[in-house]
């Protein structure tokens, strides 16, 4: 049975190099061009693969151990893009303040290492992290394999894939436009197929179950998983110019196209970015503590809460727009409601550590996990408070917007999938413990400082900006011209690159940590004074 | 659950479920949440009522404040019309030396030029009017089409060298390209021009090339017809003055030589296609008033 797959499997990707070459010989456009060959190129990495396995006659794992390969690799994934993505952050936030770093080089422009940097957190940071932290989450609280086999390595390796189609797309100048979305149709296409089969795994996996009730952090994956398909054929619902170019054009046009994107944008938020690593937090943080989770009965309300009214706030990005005054209402009227269920997730992040709160003095990944909870208290206070019209009125297109999500992004996603990875990298390789929790410390304090720097720089600079361009004189003239607005924000700009800098170094200490961990390493002196501190 | 399982820090009990060894504990819902999440939903049903909010066949709910985005705006803009227009209203009635005389209109033209100056000048003339390299400085006394209340009128409202095709009452001045395979000086006479130049600017020259460059200069070129013949210029004619040391394209040596042999031609639009008649006044009065406006 094995070889039947593994025949069909190369059928597939023979067929997959086929069409490549051919889409790539016809090609209308270079970049189309490009990015066939890099289908091919990965098409025929996956025939080698699949072939060898195939003359070496390996044996299929035991279906009684955890699929945990693909995990480890996930981990690795995310840390490789963790950095690369915060490095691409403070090099477009330096552009900002010094703009000479453009180097008047079309790919090193501002506008397009910009989704290069918030795919490559977002999708390439926080997606793997996701899709591993969920590999290992699933099969561990349903304590059974992943299902369907290799599909998990179809998935990883499709998956970095499209990671790598996106980013060089972007350097080149192609995307459709669509925040969080610039991805062209054939990558969408792509990632369609890559995304359904990580829904086939999870699902798959949940339904194999040899518990009797799913844990809450499932849950939280599954609505993760399956939401994001959802919005992301809907907002990417385009027509291409020629099936051998990149360019296509979004089947809507004005008001309901950018309330289609921002109910993708912002429920990308919500379900990417908040759900699922909400699912992370359910599994992590009662582990690391070792406590129970908080409240069973909080977990259930709040989630079904959170799916519920998320999906609406999206209309409060287009406050006082061409959008119909009627939708506008009802985002920020959802928005509100939201920041309870919100809250829900940060009660029974916080309060499943009561009767572990003195491990905080001692476990700096506890410590990380915990502020990042904190964090994201914060940002959903924040959040609903900015979709409030009035306050948006003075918000919306200033670098509060920019301060409010990174203060969820770097505080809540970044910290609390970098304490997971340091809570699983020991347990993947089978180590005692981390190579140091020293450098975790500094991790955790420069990531801290950084943040902190990061959003309080954002704040005084976005408010500022807000102000400067609606302040009157007595006569009832303008005060400010845009580009005085500009000059203003400068040090807030070089201050907001610092604290990425700082966040940048606390990852690149994780990447330190985290490779001697693999490589079975402890740092001297420090499994001393863990044993003379139990 | 007959006998359920309690938790030995929080005493609370719990669900009895277990995964991967963590339990839940079955603590109720916090009460200041749920009240608090009522109280969003409540909220939420007022504001709903008192704005547009529920989508109909055809139209929506329109609130009972039936007030909207493009009604407040509306309002908001009355009102600032209101408090503006009795000033725009005298502001169209009066030449722009009346309005510099009267102290209350004034105060308002300053203002209100210098808020369209924001938005419209900067862009050339740099944000404190500084000017830059190729678009002149606004704040001294040495202008290309003369500093009087009127001539900065005219200028703004017609431009320079702006369409002159369709627009013939543009300020157009055209100093000929003397370089070149069609240009009527040598290399040599060029370099001796621009010598003489550097005399009039009273910079480090060259005393027997400067000589000869007179000559040029009131003979065959014939640059005093626009300049003047000691260089003082000739505002009519957009004849910039070549003795002080004011430059509009640098007043170094190669800069000079350049500017003779191929010219530079800068261009500004005519503002009366663009902006209103009381807002070109109030530009008018806020370039005069930056400190080297000239008495008519």
């Amino acid at each position: 049975m094995g070889v039947t797959i593994r025949l069909t499997q190369m059928a597939l990707l023979g067929a997959g190099a086929l069409l490549s070459i051919f889409m790539m010989a016809n090609a209308v456009d270079t970049p189309f061009a490009i990015h066939m060959g890099i289908f091919l190129i990965a098409a025929v990495l996956g025939l080698i693969f699949v072939g060898r396995s195939l003359v070496g006659g390996v044996q299929p794992p035991s279906q009684d151990e955890y699929f945990d390969t693909v995990v480890r690799a996930g981990i690795i994934a995310t840390v490789f893009w963790g950095v690369i993505g915060f490095t691409m952050g403070v090099y477009i936030a330096s552009e900002l303040a010094y703009p000479w770093l453009n180097f008047d080089v079309p790919w090193l422009n501002f506008g397009r290492l910009r989704p290069v940097h918030t795919s490559a957190v977002i999708f390439a940071f926080g997606g793997n992290g996701l899709i591993a932290t969920s590999f290992y989450v699933v099969q561990r609280t349903n304590r059974t394999r992943l299902a369907f086999g290799n599909l998990a390595w179809f998935v990883f390796w499709g998956y970095q894939l499209f990671i790598v189609l996106a980013a060089t797309g972007y350097v080149m100048g192609v995307t459709q436009g669509r925040e969080y979305a610039e991805p062209e149709w054939y990558v969408d296409l792509w990632l369609t197929i890559v995304w359904v089969a990580y829904f086939l795994v999870f699902f798959g996996t949940l339904v194999k179950r040899k518990v009797s009730h799913i844990y809450v952090a499932n849950w939280f994956y599954l609505s993760f998983i399956v939401t994001i398909a959802m919005l992301h054929l809907g907002n990417n619902m385009a027509v291409p110019v020629s099936f051998f170019g990149y360019k296509s054009y979004s089947l809507f046009s004005g008001a309901p196209d950018a309330i289609t994107q921002w109910w993708y944008g912002h429920n990308a938020v919500g379900f990417f970015l908040t759900a699922g690593f909400l699912g992370m937090m359910y599994y992590f943080v009662p582990k690391r503590a070792n406590r129970p989770v908080y409240s069973y009965r909080l977990s259930i309300v709040h989630f079904w809460a959170l799916i519920f009214t998320y999906i609406w706030a999206g209309p409060h990005h287009l406050h006082y727009t061409a959008l119909p005054d009627w939708v506008q209402t009802l985002g920020m009227v959802m928005s509100i409601i939201l920041w309870m269920p919100s809250w829900g997730g940060m009660i029974n992040g916080l309060m499943t550590l009561s009767g572990a709160w003195d491990k905080l003095r001692t476990d700096p990944i506890l410590r990380m996990m915990v502020i990042s909870v904190a964090f994201y208290g914060m940002s959903t206070f924040e959040g609903p408070m900015m979709a409030i019209k009035s306050v948006n009125a003075l918000s919306h297109y200033t670098d509060w917007t920019v301060g409010h999500v990174h203060s969820g992004a770097l505080g809540w996603v970044g910290m609390i999938t970098m304490g997971s990875v340091y809570y699983i990298v020991p347990k993947l390789w089978n180590r005692a413990r981390l190579y140091s929790e020293t450098l975790v410390s500094w991790h955790f304090w420069l990531a801290t400082l950084g943040i902190v720097v990061y959003a309080s720089s954002m704040w005084v600079s976005g408010i500022m900006q807000g102000l400067m361009w609606r302040e009157y004189d007595a006569q009832g003239f303008l005060v400010y011209s845009f580009a005085e607005t500009v000059e203003a924000m400068h040090p807030y700009y070089a201050l907001r690159a610092l604290g990425g800098a700082f966040y940048l170094v606390g990852g690149l200490l994780m990447a330190f940590n985290v490779w001697q961990t693999i490589k079975g390493n402890i740092r001297s002196g420090e499994a001393v004074a863990e044993a003379a501190r139990a | 659950m007959a006998n359920p399982e309690r938790d030995e820090v929080t005493g609370t009990e719990t669900t009895g479920h277990e995964w991967d060894g963590i339990k839940e504990l079955n603590t109720p819902l916090p009460r200041w949440w749920v009240w608090t999440f009522y109280a969003t939903i409540i909220w939420g049903i007022g504001y709903m009522i008192a704005y547009p909010a529920i989508p109909l066949a055809h139209t929506n709910t329109k609130g009972v404040l039936g007030t909207t985005n493009r009604s407040e705006l509306k309002a908001e803009m009355k009102a600032a019309e209101a408090a503006k227009g009795k000033f725009l209203a005298k502001m169209k009635k009066m030449s722009v030396e009346e309005i510099a005389k009267d102290p209350e209109m004034r105060e308002f033209a300053v203002h209100a030029g210098k808020a369209a100056f924001k938005v419209n000048c900067v862009s050339c003339h740099g944000s404190g009017a500084q000017g830059a390299y190729g678009y002149p400085n606004l704040n001294d006394d040495d202008w290309l089409w003369g500093g009087t209340l009127e001539d900065i009128h005219y200028t703004i409202t017609n431009g320079v060298r702006y369409n002159p095709d369709s627009n013939e009452d543009t300020r157009t001045s055209d100093m000929p390209t003397f370089g070149g395979p069609d240009g009527t000086l040598t290399p040599e006479q060029i370099d001796a021009v621009a010598e003489y130049v550097l005399k009039l600017s009273g910079q480090k020259h060259d005393e027997a090339k400067a000589a000869e460059g007179d000559k040029i200069f009131h003979g065959d070129a014939g640059c005093n017809g626009c300049h003047g013949d000691k260089g003082e210029g000739i505002k009519d004619v957009g004849g910039p003055r070549l003795a002080d040391k004011i430059w509009l394209y640098k007043g170094d040596k190669a800069s000079i030589v350049s500017q003779i042999s191929k010219p530079k031609h800068g261009v500004m639009p005519a503002w009366k296609s663009r902006l209103d008649d009381a807002t070109i006044k109030a530009l008018t009065v806020y370039v005069h008033s930056l400190g080297g406006g000239a008495k008519s």
